[in-house]
């Protein structure tokens, strides 16, 4: 899918020496598309052997009974160690205890910012508490005035909200994930605190499609905080000029009474349960996984390797931007496994603005959410419950 | 005689259906049958589970219809679509009539440059013109809140305020279609006889007069033709809020097709999202005979 489609076709040829029986065909998708095209593959039985899944599709595909139990190919498997794999990461690829996924890359979300920015409003570090950065957003935003604002939270992303959320003790879903959980403490905590940063002013209104183009924005110091991903990373290094190279760094999510936990997202890689070359898809799936080539990987992509091995040699050990993400790593937290989470995601986003533009309070919000939430898991709830019938019938 | 007559009206309806059985099947395999399918799917709740195991298929009668109605969403949609058809609709067909009566009058130099030129919104893509328009209605460095601006008007945050991103919405489609009618009247109006022109002259009608008395009565079944594609297409929005706006600022631009794509092919929820279309489609049939009505009432005035 995108850019790493066309990467992988320059690490192949590698592959293909060493397995000259196997001959690899790729198929691109466009991100955008990829998740509405691969459904519509699984329901017209044209799967590929081997695919690149963003790891939040992989409950919906497991439900759609589309991939292979990796168990006895990993039992046998000299190249990839679960141990090695960052544990939050590692999970997102299991459903009810089956490993369905090998991760490829991770993308957790942490904190750009604005060395200078942060200096001159008196701060050497970004915080690592809530309280703390709240202190810090509200001193930049002091110093900047009413034009410009302290944090970037783009309201078309759920992924802000969803961190803050995650960072919380309760999970947002209930009885494995049967019924939704949006009216505990801690989530009203987190969509509080999410309101107060839109309240405050120190957060704009605003989608990326309105800021148009977030580098240059935070250039010109529009916004001195920007939650986002490892892919911005290159962005950064690319489109802000040389001058202001060394005034941006990337920092760890901070939390609620101390360092934070943030998303496990990334893509995985799967075996289609239907392929008829299993041995040879798992064969390239390992190769993908070696540290040589995440290395590599890393170099043409930018995308974060999720094994600790692969981050101690070449370019990744070294460059400054990257190490916020290796402390983050070892600190993720796995969103609930059910395959309407997406959607759940989507529904919060659009609550969570109806809040942000003041149309609804917290609390009559989370109320209604949490009945929303009910009703998209209510076929979930008489799947399980006559799974359960059957199993019970069965002696 | 009349039995003959009837035998070989008869043999000749037949040689009739045969000639007319290749479009039809493929009406029937292309067009009917996924029809029905989509009916019968809208009785069920088919989703994800489904496509995994038809197992985990229920029949649901008519729940789908019912949770539609009871679903906030939906009404939110269908007031969008709605607003966008009040507004766009007239705006499209004046632009287009405008446009055609210029394209087309004596006085115009360059006709065909114009033409070609008017038209042009059509034929390109519409992802290409979304990207250009997002920069034009861009709040700080849009060109059209510069213009306002200048004018002392305030600026305003087209896709960032719901009130204004469905206006927003509009202008673009407006743009974007308006050539496609202008070509179809442009024909109509060239159709009209040059003699009753000049026999309105030489009556000592202006120009005002002949538009009025000549040129729209004979273009009341162009406009009605227009208008009922132009209706029918505006309730079928989709394409400009899924580039520009994704359906937002707060769900301003969800349209009832947008809808329907979320949650068929997004959440794959495809029993529901039948039912919306049925919806749909009984809406604009419902609004289409209408307009027959009302154009065969206008033309018998």
């Amino acid at each position: 899918m995108g850019v790493e489609a066309e990467v992988l076709a320059q690490l192949l040829p590698e592959f293909e020496r060493t397995h000259p029986l196997v001959k690899v065909e790729i198929q691109q998708l466009a991100w955008t598309a990829a998740h509405e095209k691969l459904l519509t593959a699984v329901a017209g039985d044209a799967t590929p052997d081997l695919c690149q899944l963003g790891n939040s599709w992989i409950p919906e595909l497991v439900a759609l009974k589309a991939l292979e139990p990796l168990a006895t190919h990993l039992a046998s498997s000299r190249e990839i160690q679960a141990e090695d794999y960052f544990s939050g990461v590692w999970q997102t690829n299991t459903v009810d205890d089956t490993l369905y996924a090998v991760p490829w890359y991770v993308d957790t979300r942490l904190l750009f910012y604005r060395r200078d920015l942060l200096k001159a409003a008196g701060f050497d570090a970004p915080a690592q508490t809530w309280s703390g950065w709240l202190t810090q957003l509200r001193a930049i935003k002091r110093m900047v005035g009413p034009q410009r604002y302290a944090v970037l939270m783009p309201l078309n992303e759920f992924e802000p909200l969803q961190i803050l959320a995650l960072e919380q003790s309760e999970p947002m879903l209930r009885e494995g994930g049967r019924y939704g959980n949006f009216r505990s403490e801690s989530f009203r905590h987190a969509l509080g605190f999410y309101r107060d940063l839109f309240a405050e002013s120190l957060a704009p209104t605003m989608t990326n499609q309105q800021v148009a183009n977030v580098w240059n924005e935070m250039g010109k110091g529009f916004f001195s905080f920007y939650i986002s991903g490892p892919w911005n990373i290159a962005e950064f290094k690319r489109r802000l000029p040389p001058e202001l190279q060394s005034s941006w760094m990337t920092a760890p999510m901070p939390g609620p009474d101390g360092p934070g936990v943030s998303n496990a997202g990334g893509s995985s890689l799967v075996i289609l349960h239907s392929s008829k070359h299993q041995q040879s898809a798992w064969e390239l799936l390992e190769f993908l996984s070696t540290p040589a080539i995440q290395q590599r990987f890393y170099e043409l992509t930018g995308d974060l390797p999720p094994r600790r091995s692969s981050w101690q040699g070449g370019a990744i050990a070294t460059d400054p931007y990257t190490q916020a993400f290796r402390t983050q790593l070892e600190r993720l937290r796995t969103f609930p496994q059910v395959p309407e989470w997406e959607e759940i995601m989507q529904e919060m986003r659009i609550m969570a603005e109806r809040v942000v533009q003041g149309q609804q309070d917290v609390n009559s919000a989370v109320t209604a959410f949490d009945a929303q939430v009910d009703d998209m898991l209510a076929k979930r709830r008489w799947m399980l419950a006559r799974q359960q019938n059957k199993a019970a019938a069965t002696p | 005689m009349s039995a003959r007559a009837n035998t070989r009206g008869y043999a000749q309806s037949q040689s009739g259906w045969l000639f007319a059985l290749p479009a039809l099947a493929l009406i029937g395999v292309f067009f009917l049958l996924p029809v029905i399918g989509a009916l019968l799917l809208s009785f069920t709740d088919f989703d994800l589970y489904a496509l995994a195991d038809v197992g985990n298929l229920r029949i649901v009668g008519l729940h789908n219809y019912h949770t539609l109605l009871i679903t906030p969403m939906f009404w939110k949609a269908l007031g969008n679509t709605t607003v966008f058809v009040i507004l766009g609709v007239p705006l499209s067909l004046i632009a287009s009539l405008g446009a055609a009566l210029l394209v087309d009058s004596r006085l115009t130099r360059f006709k065909d440059f114009f033409r070609t030129a008017l038209f042009a919104p059509v034929v390109t893509t519409l992802v290409a013109v979304a990207l250009i328009w997002r920069y034009m209605l861009h709040t700080r460095y849009g060109l059209i809140n510069y213009l306002l601006t200048h004018l002392g008007l305030p600026a305003i945050d087209w896709l960032g305020d719901p009130h204004w991103s469905m206006p927003a919405i509009v202008l673009l489609a407006v743009w974007k279609n308006f050539g496609y009618n202008m070509i179809i009247l442009l024909a109509a109006l060239q159709n009209i006889p040059e003699d009753l022109y000049e026999a309105a002259r030489l009556e000592g009608a202006s120009a005002w007069h002949c538009l009025r008395h000549v040129s729209l009565p004979l273009l009341v079944p162009t406009l009605t033709l227009v208008s009922i594609i132009t209706v029918s297409g505006y309730f079928q929005l989709f394409a400009e809020p899924y580039v520009m706006t994704q359906g937002g600022p707060l769900q301003s631009t969800v349209s009832v097709l947008y809808f329907m794509f979320e949650q068929g092919f997004k959440w794959w929820n495809l029993g529901f999202a039948s039912a919306v279309a049925f919806v749909l489609f009984a809406l604009i049939l419902v609004l289409t005979l209408l307009q027959l009505r009302l154009a065969r009432r206008l033309g018998e005035t």
